[in-house]
C-alpha cells in the first residue's frame, strides 16, 4: 500500500475543504472498498479523510412521507431499521443479501453507492484497464468475462456495477444529497451513475471534493410489495450474477404502476423503464411478465462467456415479478 | 511487475523486490532495485536497510541545517516522507496499547505485530474469509479492512478477551465441546462472529445461522460441527454431556 497522510474531520465543511484541497485526497467511511483496493494499488489516495465523526447516521421520515437516510448510516442498521424494512422491503433485502454481516456493519451508505466494480481485470494492476488507467486497453472483452455486464457496456470497458443496494435504489427512484466546494445539490439517483462510453474511469456525477451526505427515498406506498431477488454462484457471500429489484401495484388483476431494475448485469444500477412502461395498464401474469423480461434485455451486448446472463436474466425477472404478484 | 524469475534464490510467498521498490516511486530505491536482479533476498534487505539509516541520517541532517539549500536527495525525501508514522492508543480487550504505527497499518497488523496479540488471525486480508473478526463497540468487524488510525477511541475486543480468567465464554466452550474445529485456523474469527450473531438476535435455525456466519470460511470444512456449537450456545448448553 502506498504512504498517505490522515486526519479525521469533525465538520462537514473542514473534510470538503481538505479533500478540494488535495487532487489525491479522498474521504474514508466504512473503508471495505477503499482500504482492499488500496492495498491491491488500485486506489493510490495520498490523503485519507476520515469523515465517521460526521452527523450522518440519521433515518427520519418527513413530513411528505419520504425518508432521508444519513450517507454514514451502515448497511445492517439501514437493512433492520424498522421503516426501511415494513416501507421498502426491497432495499432491506438488497442490503442483506450484498457481503458478509461483518462488512455491512462498516459498509455505509454512501460508501455502497462509490462500490468499485469486481472486474478481475480493474483489481490487477498488471492487466490494462480503461476503468483504472485510462486508454490502456480492456483485457476483460477478449478476457475472463464471465462475471460481466451485457447492459451499458461500451467498446471501452464491460465491468458491472457490483452493488446490491444501489439496484433497489435506482427502482425506487432515490436522489442523493451532496455537499461540494461549491454548495449543495441533489442528483437522482438513475443520473448518479454514467455509463462508462469513451470514459469508463469516470464513474459517476460527482466532482472532486463532494460528499454525499444523505439520500431520499420518495414516498412510494405501493413499494411495500417489493422483493430483490439476487442469483448467484453460491448460496450466500457472493456477488449477483443477475439481481432483480421489483415493486408492483396490482388492482383487482391490473399491474397500475411498477418498477423494475437489474443488478450484475449492467455497466451501471440498471432501472428498466422501458419494461415498466409496456406492462403498465397490462393484466397481471406470466406472459406480462415475459413481455417485460424480453424488453429489458433488449439492448444486450454479449462476450463469450456471460451470454448466459441474458435468459437468466430474463427469468428471473420473471420469476420476481411472480414473487411479487402473489403477495398479499 | 513481477520479476521472480530474475531471483532463483528468493521466497516464493514473498513479493519481488523490483515490484515493493517501483511501487514506492523513489528513484535511488529503483537503482538499486536494477542493479539488484541478480541479489539473493538476504542482500536486497540488507541494502534496503542502509537505505533507511542513510535517510534518518538525511533527516538527522536536515533537522540541523534548516538552511541547507538541498537537505535531501529527491528519493530520500520520498522516502522520508512516505513514512508517516502516528501515535496512537488503541483500547483491546479493556486495556490501552499506545504504539507508533504507520497510517496504512491495519487494525489487523496493529492487533497482531504491535500489541502481540496473536489470537486474531490473517487469513486472505482483503476482507473475503472472516478470520480477522474482531468487535469494534460490540460488533463484529473485519480488522483487515480498516486502518488501526481510525480506531483510536474504540473499544476493540479480540478472542484474547473473550473468557475471564480460565473461565470460557459459552461460545468458546460450545466450539470445543462439538469440535467445531479442524486445524484452528479459522476458529477465533468464526467465534468473535457467532458471539456477536447471537447479540443480534437475527438468526433463530439453521438456515438463517449459516446465512449469518457466511462471512467465516473454514477450509477443512468443519461447517456442521461449527453449526452445533453455536445451536448449543444459543440453548444454553456448552457441555458436550448435555
Amino acid at each position: 500500500m502506498h504512504p498517505f497522510s490522515y486526519i479525521r474531520a469533525t465538520d462537514e465543511r473542514a473534510a470538503i475543504g481538505e479533500v478540494t484541497a488535495t487532487p489525491q485526497a479522498t474521504f474514508v467511511a466504512g473503508g471495505s472498498t477503499l482500504i482492499d483496493l488500496m492495498k491491491l494499488n488500485v486506489m493510490q489516495p495520498t490523503r485519507l479523510i476520515d469523515i465517521n465523526a460526521l452527523p450522518l447516521t440519521k433515518i427520519e421520515t418527513r413530513a411528505d412521507g419520504s425518508v432521508r437516510v444519513g450517507a454514514l448510516v451502515r448497511n445492517s442498521d439501514m437493512a433492520y431499521d424498522e421503516t426501511i424494512r415494513t416501507r421498502y422491503p426491497l432495499l432491506s433485502e438488497a442490503l442483506l443479501s450484498g457481503a458478509s454481516a461483518q462488512l455491512r456493519n462498516v459498509a455505509t451508505l454512501g460508501g455502497n453507492i462509490l462500490q468499485r466494480t469486481r472486474c478481475f481485470y480493474f483489481r490487477d494492476t498488471s492487466m490494462p484497464c480503461n476503468k483504472r488507467e485510462p486508454g490502456s486497453g480492456c483485457a476483460a472483452i477478449e478476457g475472463h468475462n464471465r462475471i460481466h455486464a451485457v447492459l451499458g457496456v461500451s467498446s471501452k470497458c464491460i465491468a458491472a456495477h457490483p452493488s446490491d443496494m444501489c439496484v433497489a435504489l435506482t427502482a425506487l427512484d432515490a436522489v442523493v444529497h451532496v455537499q461540494g466546494p461549491k454548495g449543495e445539490r441533489t442528483i437522482p439517483f438513475t443520473d448518479f451513475h454514467l455509463l462508462p462510453a469513451e470514459h469508463p474511469e469516470r464513474e459517476t456525477a460527482l466532482e472532486h471534493g463532494e460528499l454525499i451526505t444523505a439520500i431520499t427515498l420518495p414516498p412510494l406506498p405501493f413499494a411495500t410489495r417489493s422483493h430483490y431477488l439476487k442469483v448467484r454462484d453460491r448460496a450466500s457471500y457472493a456477488f449477483a450474477l443477475v439481481s432483480v429489484a421489483v415493486a408492483l401495484d396490482v388492482q383487482q388483476g391490473t399491474i397500475r404502476n411498477a418498477r423494475l431494475a437489474l443488478g450484475g448485469v449492467g455497466t451501471k444500477p440498471w432501472r428498466a423503464e422501458e419494461a415498466e412502461k409496456a406492462i403498465r395498464g397490462k393484466r397481471a401474469g406470466v406472459s406480462t411478465y415475459h413481455a417485460a423480461a424480453e424488453i429489458a434485455l433488449r439492448g444486450a451486448k454479449t462476450q463469450k462467456y456471460n451470454a448466459f446472463k441474458v435468459e437468466l436474466a430474463k427469468r428471473s425477472i420473471v420469476r420476481a415479478l411472480t414473487t411479487v404478484e402473489a403477495m398479499a | 511487475m513481477q520479476r521472480r524469475d530474475h531471483l532463483p534464490d528468493s521466497d516464493p510467498s514473498v513479493p519481488a523486490p523490483c515490484t515493493v521498490s517501483e511501487q514506492s516511486g523513489a528513484p535511488p530505491v529503483s537503482q538499486i532495485s536494477t542493479s539488484m536482479h541478480r541479489l539473493s533476498r538476504r542482500k536486497f534487505l540488507a541494502e534496503t536497510t542502509a537505505l533507511g539509516a542513510e535517510v534518518a541520517l538525511w533527516n538527522m541532517l536536515a533537522a540541523e541545517d534548516p538552511a541547507s539549500a538541498d537537505p535531501l536527495p529527491t528519493g530520500a525525501q520520498q522516502a522520508a516522507a512516505s513514512s508517516n508514522k502516528v501515535s496512537a492508543t488503541l483500547q483491546i480487550n479493556g486495556k490501552p496499547y499506545p504504539m507508533q504505527i504507520e497510517t496504512r497499518m491495519s487494525l489487523l497488523d496493529a492487533i497482531r505485530e504491535q500489541a502481540h496479540l496473536t489470537g486474531t488471525k490473517k487469513g486472505c486480508d482483503h476482507g473475503q474469509c472472516g478470520a480477522c473478526t474482531v468487535h469494534i463497540d460490540g460488533r463484529r468487524v473485519l480488522s483487515c479492512l480498516t486502518l488501526a488510525v481510525m480506531q483510536e477511541g474504540q473499544n476493540i475486543t479480540t478472542i484474547e478477551g473473550l473468557a475471564e480468567g480460565e473461565k470460557l465464554h459459552p461460545m468458546q466452550a460450545a466450539f470445543v465441546a462439538h469440535d467445531g474445529f479442524q486445524c484452528g485456523f479459522c476458529t477465533p474469527g468464526q467465534i468473535m462472529s457467532a458471539v456477536s450473531m447471537v447479540k443480534e438476535g437475527h438468526a433463530h435455525n439453521e438456515g438463517e445461522i449459516r446465512e449469518a456466519m457466511s462471512g467465516n470460511l473454514c477450509r477443512c470444512g468443519a461447517y456442521p460441527n461449527i453449526l452445533a456449537a453455536i445451536q448449543a450456545a444459543m440453548e444454553g448448553k456448552t457441555d458436550a454431556s448435555l
